[in-house]
């Protein structure tokens, strides 16, 4: 029996003396990334560190990117956090004190991105999150953070294109609303699509809340059925809202649904099914545009499978950093962070161009996408106003 | 390996610490298991935070009073304090698995309404909380939490607890009260709790719902477990070793969690008892564990002897 514990105990201190290991390599830059390879969202996360590896691979491939005047490789390090805003601070501190990464790329959920914020400040390393989009995770207090970047939409941007898409093109004037009470996500869309929607005269006529991990909707659903609403905002992830969809239909609910960018995803399509057809959604870009259509054609050759909507952002997030490196003329976090707020470039997902008071990419067309025989089809490029 | 990082694990392990001390009185010394402590570190936390926080100057963020640090701390132990007070009143009467339910219970309301009330953020969390704590204050803290505990268990009342967890009725007959014992040590542990709380919110910056869920209580009374039940040295050890472990296995990469599980299955097996169940790393205690083992050899040296002289006697 002793003998085990102390088995144990030898593991333990190896495993630890493995992480210490690693020793310095010349002429690379490190690049930390972090999010969720475990737990409900490892989708997205491997999705993203694929995405990374394969353009640092490709970088690489041509002999690196010139900073300065001198050759750099690539290099990413990357962690899971379970989607735990604890484990994202872990692993910030491990990034940036023991890795000594340039820059980290990530994470893709708000509530991990805000934590953050302090230990990037204390160390002087630039982040830039993918698909984080609560205001708060760049600006606190009216104050600009100086080393949070994004380079996705903000929420009170995305409430306000889907509901003036449903006040302006759908002809709606009563809405109903579903969300996830326990998710961040869905309670900041549903506020500012709420607020959206009253101010250009819309009603409100149902305003109903679930919890993380419920799958009967049917309650809500019938209060929702009984307001006769000409549209239901359905502001949360792909999962429920397949669930909740069909769901509503089996109710006799025939109205258009709406949702944000949590729903696209290849299971929407076959959990969802009918249920979902012509229905419309806010996306951060189109897939079938031309722009993409190289990324997603390599992703899918190197990795055998589609990319998901995570990907995008983190391509244009790896395109933002090396633009940056490239204009800082050194390694070094700071001076990329100063060269990230005057960026000005054309990503994948359209045209990029950080904005210096708020770190947001600025005036980023919202795409529309309805869904038509299991598609998703392109409507137009809508923006809030 | 970098100073601030394996400083962010020390004080996490700290502030983790600070909950299962709590816990280590509730479940360790008195009997009771609580899968609701998570809420009582939400509710220290969110009223920590709003002690601390300055008042609000823009519109849509969340002010606080902007009082210093300690004030929090005392408000949010309070706070968690009076709240196990009520929740006691009601659920102490329940006996063993039903008291555990009602925690379990009483952990996810707390949660659920934290995500339905809006003055707090609701799920979107409260962005903005100072960064009050330090290395210092964590160990502060954590020194003052031992040595209350050690006391208090040292104490009469302390004597009383043991005697409820280890029989309840026999105790009750011999003029304990117990459902008054009980409720201290809950009242207790939720302070502690409700402190570790106010810790964990200025450590992090950010709080939100999300944070105190099951898992959390779980993970607490797991650490409880795994160090020991009934010993604050195995808490410490616990807290230390489980709250770092995770990170110490980043090397395996997606594994970790699997091999994180493992570790803690494999320590489990080869000590039933916890890492130092019902022992002490303290001058008396490692003394009554050495008493201890001379009085098993003894015992075992007696055994053999009267087995060699078997037939004769």
């Amino acid at each position: 029996m002793r003998m085990r514990a102390l088995l144990c105990s030898l593991l333990i201190a190896a495993v630890a003396l493995v992480g210490c290991a690693g020793g310095q390599k010349v002429d690379t830059i490190k690049v930390g990334w972090f999010g969720a390879l475990t737990g409900d969202q490892a989708v997205w996360g491997e999705n993203e560190l694929n995405t990374v590896k394969m353009l640092f691979e490709e970088y690489n491939a041509k002999g690196g990117i010139e900073v300065g005047g001198k050759k750099y490789k690539l290099e990413v390090i990357g962690y899971d956090n379970k989607g735990d805003a604890q484990e994202a601070v872990n692993v910030t501190k491990r990034l940036t004190g023991q890795d000594k990464v340039v820059a980290i790329l990530g994470p893709n959920a708000s509530g991990n991105a805000i934590p953050i914020a302090p230990i990037l400040e204390a160390a002087k390393v630039p982040d830039i999150a993918t698909v984080a989009t609560n205001p708060k995770v760049t600006v606190m207090d009216g104050k600009v953070k100086p080393y949070n970047f994004r380079v996705c939409f903000i929420d009170p941007y995305q409430g306000a294109v889907a509901a003036g898409y449903a006040f302006d093109r759908l002809g709606a004037r009563k809405a109903a609303i579903l969300y996830d009470v326990s998710d961040d996500y869905s309670q900041g869309l549903r506020e500012f699509f709420k607020a959206s929607f009253t101010k250009k005269g819309g009603q409100i006529v149902a305003d109903e809340s679930f919890n993380a991990g419920d799958v009967d909707f049917r309650p809500q659903l019938a209060k929702i059925k009984a307001a006769n609403p000409d549209v239901i905002f359905m502001p949360y992830f792909f999962k429920e809202v397949a669930l909740s969809a069909n769901q509503a239909r089996e109710l006799g609910i025939t109205q258009v649904l709406l949702g944000g960018d949590g729903w696209p995803s290849e299971q929407l399509i076959s959990m969802g099914g009918k249920a979902v057809e012509g229905c419309y959604f806010v996306n951060h870009l189109d897939y079938a545009d031309p722009a993409v259509a190289d990324y997603k054609a390599r992703y899918k050759a190197k990795y055998g499978k589609d990319t998901e909507l995570n990907g995008f952002l983190v391509h244009d997030a790896v395109l933002m950093l090396v633009d940056a490196l490239k204009r800082a003329g050194k390694v070094d976090g700071e001076a990329v962070a100063k060269a990230l707020t005057t960026t000005d470039i054309q990503g994948i997902t359209g045209r990029i161009k950080i904005g210096a008071d708020t770190h947001n990419p600025e005036g980023k067309d919202a795409a529309i996408l309805k869904i038509v025989n299991g598609q998703y089809v392109f409507q137009e490029k809508y923006a809030a106003n | 390996m970098d100073m601030t990082y394996i400083q962010g694990i020390l004080m996490l392990a700290g502030i983790n610490l600070i909950a299962v001390l709590g816990l280590c009185l509730l479940t360790g010394f008195t009997g009771l298991f609580s899968f609701g402590h998570a809420g009582f570190m939400a509710i220290g936390a969110y009223i920590g935070a709003l002690m601390t926080v300055p008042p609000s100057t823009m519109p849509g963020s969340i002010g606080g009073l902007g009082l210093p640090f300690i004030f929090g701390i005392l408000a949010g132990g309070a706070a968690a304090g009076i709240v196990s007070w009520f929740i006691g009143r009601i659920t102490l009467n329940l006996k063993g698995d039903y008291f555990c339910i009602a925690t379990l219970g009483f952990g996810e309301a707390t949660r659920l309404i934290l995500n339905n009330v809006q003055t707090f953020g609701g799920a979107r969390g409260w962005p903005g909380v100072p960064q009050y704590s330090t290395v210092l204050t964590v160990f502060v803290v954590d020194v003052i939490a031992v040595l209350f505990l050690a006391n208090l268990v040292k104490s009469r009342h302390g004597r009383n607890m043991i005697a409820v967890r280890e029989e309840e009725l026999a105790a009750q007959i011999a003029g304990v009260d117990v459902f008054r014992y009980k409720m201290i040590a809950l009242i207790v542990s939720a302070v502690y709790a409700g402190v570790a709380g106010v810790l964990f919110g200025h450590y992090m910056t950010f709080i939100q719902p999300k944070m105190f869920s099951m898992t959390k209580s779980t993970e607490l009374t797991i650490i409880v477990i795994f160090g020991g039940l009934g010993s604050i040295s195995g808490s410490v050890l616990g807290a230390l070793v489980l709250t770092a472990l995770p990170e110490l296995l980043r090397a395996f990469d997606i594994w970790r969690l699997v091999f994180y599980g493992a570790a803690v299955i494999v320590i489990m097996i080869s000590r039933p008892k916890g890492l130092m169940g019902g022992m002490e790393l303290s001058p008396a205690g490692i003394r009554k564990i050495r008493a201890e083992r001379r009085a098993r050899l003894a015992l075992k040296e007696e055994a053999a002897r009267e087995a060699a002289s078997g037939g004769r006697s």
